[in-house]
């Protein structure tokens, strides 16, 4: 067989696993395999990014969208370091991603030779697996585990660091068929006793519950909720990471999220429940609050890909490891009468008395005002992307998704920054759909250089920065927790963002005025190009309800006054007087 | 408090680079100090066997032993009886002991605890002991009262289940 460069290995096995889009900077110690690039252009896509935390933070929106791995390709040491944040990311909400780091040649490893980081030690614990290249004849098997690894059981992100050498060094180009990896077997059948002994708590139980997961959305299983909850008409809450649930009866489903910022309606069904089946959750403390009084009345079933999440942070009646698509299936196989419509009346009634709301202003933009508008006038099937902080729960509770794979944000790491580049990747991914960002302020700022890669490759996103001239959710905590001393979270010397939006090429449009919002959302749902509204809003606004850290998520707090200082601390200028 | 005890823990896998510190960072993360490690060929090719000896509270090592369980090399993680009477516990140590006034009382103790000497020297002897941790202990706590102990190397802790209790597992 002929021989190959390790450079050419590396794009060979990408077209065998059906990559055609790759995002990443070059530099040095990957500068060979950048060479090879020019031979697979025609093939292969690349995406110049300005910083390596918005390349690997858009493989992991491209892979939320499309399914698929997510492939960054960057150089040693500051570029492998920089991805570091995005990798952790990925790694807390199980994205699929391979990276792909140079390092410097193996004879130098350890030499703290230039650009050299021990980059295998560094992700170790936020990679579902890495490996260090030290021989050509191995890359292409190593390659296929990482596709493998990446993409089956519980997904996640895999790093191969690759020296220089290995990249120069020629070798048989044997591409697996197959992995054989013994060690690695993810168990995905779900064990029939415990399947059956849910169904037969279903039977008994009065009031049942569904807790929709990110898992769900991973697994492409939503429809098979859906049917489930339609077939025995039980109701279904969802976390973060698991919207996009729509059973044809509409009351099945109750929106707006649990926990923390959960709605008082979601986090009363969890609390009041008999039955509380989990489908491909990790119970976060922001779910769950005080794990001693999360769902004190229910039996817990809990299905998941990864036996390391059953039990870990809440006792678990019925644990079921497996894929939710065999669970979900056998489930589905079930058939018997049960009749939940008091439980799934009592549900409506207390949304009603206690419907998710905000207050009205005609002087200020309230961000929840502006987040429903935006759901109106985009389409059903658009990609919301949002950030961190106060903007991330406003989207969770007022955006109204009816699709699988329709909102992402950085659920389990929560990291500010994520949303523009990891936007620019949905849409890469999707780009027959609307991709519509959401930002705070601060976190806009955490990596507003992707503006230019947007110009770039005239990329059509919807951006909406929601300036509260402040670090919002930590500003409320210290008006809520630290008797509003507003230690390093007032940011009154926010740019123009719409200015700088315009200079690198992206139209824009600035807003403060609630009667601006209507029409600013309609326009940005039907202009074609790359576009951004810069919207100044009530700085003072908080999200409610909230469950202080620790506390019952049956007992939030529904109000909280404003602080009206705030108006004087944030001092802007214009018209909202 | 939660209740903080010994655990031995069986972990087999395959002896490629960085496996021990992925396994070895799974327990010191959430704050259980690893008292012993041993790695060394199993009974199947290419797998080699940790045997590792923690010390920290009871109630997060299962979950622990199942995300040691997803490092992708690790093969197998078994628990070993906590009942100290249900599994077989075995460490060797080597002494370097320096003779004082009493070198017949080292003679007598080291046949005592059944050692063995490995080397002697111009001013002391080494002794070989194996045993149950207590027991080397016991035996460096005695002959540090008749000689002076220059260097000891210990091998880490060998174990298993007993027979009749893995046979039931
Ligand atoms: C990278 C990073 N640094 C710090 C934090 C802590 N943090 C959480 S929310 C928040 C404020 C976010 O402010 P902004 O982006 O303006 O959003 P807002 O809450 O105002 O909507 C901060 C600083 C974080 N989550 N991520
Ligand atoms: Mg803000």
């Amino acid at each position: 067989m002929k021989k190959i460069k390790g450079s050419k290995m590396l794009f060979e096995a990408l077209l065998k696993e059906n990559v055609d889009t790759i995002f990443g900077i070059p530099g040095g110690a990957i500068i060979n395999v950048y060479d090879e690039l020019c031979d697979y252009e025609n093939k292969i896509k690349f995406y110049l990014f300005r910083h390596e935390q918005g390349a690997t933070h858009a493989a992991d929106g491209y892979a939320r969208a499309t399914g698929k791995p997510g492939v960054v390709l960057v150089t040693s040491g500051p570029g492998a370091t920089n991805t570091v944040t995005a990798i952790a990311t990925a790694y807390m909400d199980s994205i699929p991603l391979v990276v792909i780091t140079g390092q410097v040649p193996t004879s130098m490893i350890g030499t703290d030779a230039f650009q050299e980081s021990d980059v295998t030690g560094i992700t170790m614990p936020i990679t579902k697996h890495n490996h260090l290249v030290t021989n050509i004849e191995e890359f292409p098997q190593v390659l296929k585990e990482a596709f493998h690894i990446a993409t089956t059981g519980r997904p996640g992100p895999v790093v191969i660091d690759l020296p220089k050498d290995i990249q120069i060094a020629e070798g048989t180009f044997n591409y697996p068929e197959e992995v054989n990896l013994p060690s690695y077997k993810p168990n995905v059948k779900g064990h029939p006793r415990q399947i059956k002994t849910t169904m037969e708590l279903l039977k008994k139980s009065k009031k049942p519950l569904v807790l929709v997961g990110g898992g769900v959305n991973l697994s492409g299983t939503m429809s098979l909720v859906n049917r489930f909850l339609d077939k025995f008409g039980i109701p279904a809450v969802a976390t973060l990471m698991g919207r996009g649930v729509k059973p044809s009866n509409p009351k099945l489903y109750l929106p707006g999220g649990i926990g923390m910022h959960g709605t008082y309606y979601g986090n009363y069904a969890v609390s009041n429940s008999d039955l509380l089946i989990a489908l491909g959750v990790r119970f976060s403390d922001r779910i769950i609050g005080n794990p001693k009084y999360f769902a004190p009345n229910a039996k817990i079933v809990h299905v998941d890909i990864d036996p390391a999440e059953i039990g870990k942070n809440v006792r678990v009646d019925v644990p079921i490891v497996g894929d939710l698509r065999n669970v979900l299936e056998k489930f589905l196989e079930y058939d018997f009468e049960v009749d939940f419509s008091n439980w799934v009346e009592e549900l409506q009634k207390i949304k009603e008395s206690h419907p998710l709301t905000y207050p009205k202003s005609d002087k200020y933009i309230k961000p929840q005002y502006l987040i429903e508008k935006a759901s109106e006038y985009f389409p059903e099937d658009t990609i919301v992307v949002s950030d961190v902080g106060q903007n991330q729960m406003w989207v969770a509770q007022f955006y109204k998704f009816h699709n699988p794979r329709s909102f992402f944000c950085s659920g389990g790491l929560g990291t500010m920054g994520y949303a523009l580049p990891a936007g620019i990747g949905a849409k890469i991914g999707q780009p027959h759909r609307e991709v519509i960002v959401f930002a705070g302020d601060g976190g806009f700022q955490m990596n507003i250089q992707e503006l230019m890669t947007i110009n770039r490759y005239k990329i059509p996103l919807k951006i909406v920065v929601l300036d509260n001239n402040s670090l919002g959710m930590v500003r409320q905590w210290q008006q809520l927790f630290f008797k509003c001393r507003y230690s390093a979270t007032i940011l009154d010397d926010n740019p123009e963002f719409s200015k700088i939006a315009e200079v690198v090429g992206i139209k824009a449009l600035k807003i403060q005025r609630p009667d601006e919002v209507e029409k600013a959302m309609r326009e940005l749902a039907e202009y074609e190009g790359p576009m951004l509204v810069h919207a100044l809003v009530d700085p003072r606004e908080n999200v409610l309800p909230m469950v202080p850290p620790g506390g019952k998520i049956s007992e939030p707090y529904l109000t909280a006054p404003y602080d009206e200082n705030l108006e004087k601390v944030v001092k802007r200028g214009g018209s909202n007087e | 408090m939660n209740k903080k005890s010994r655990h031995i823990v069986s972990v087999l896998v395959y002896n490629k680079a960085g496996v021990l510190r992925k396994v070895a960072h799974l327990f010191a993360r959430r704050g259980y100090n690893i008292s012993s490690i041993t790695v060394g060929k199993s009974e199947i090719p290419d797998l080699v066997r940790m045997i590792i000896v923690v010390e920290g509270e009871d109630n997060a090592i299962d979950q622990i032993e199942k995300q040691v369980y997803k490092v992708i090399e690790v093969y197998k993680v078994s628990p070993i009886s906590s009942n100290v009477e249900d599994r077989v516990e075995r460490e060797m140590a080597l002494i370097k002991v320096k003779f004082e006034d009493n070198k017949q009382e080292i003679y007598q103790l080291v046949e005592i605890f059944r050692g063995k000497i490995v080397d002697v020297g111009q001013e002391g002897i080494i002794v070989e002991i194996t045993g149950a941790t207590s027991k080397i202990e016991a035996f460096v706590d005695l002959i540090s009262k008749s000689g002076k102990i220059i260097e000891i190397a210990r091998t880490g802790i060998a174990a298993m289940d007993r027979w009749d209790v893995s046979q039931g597992k």
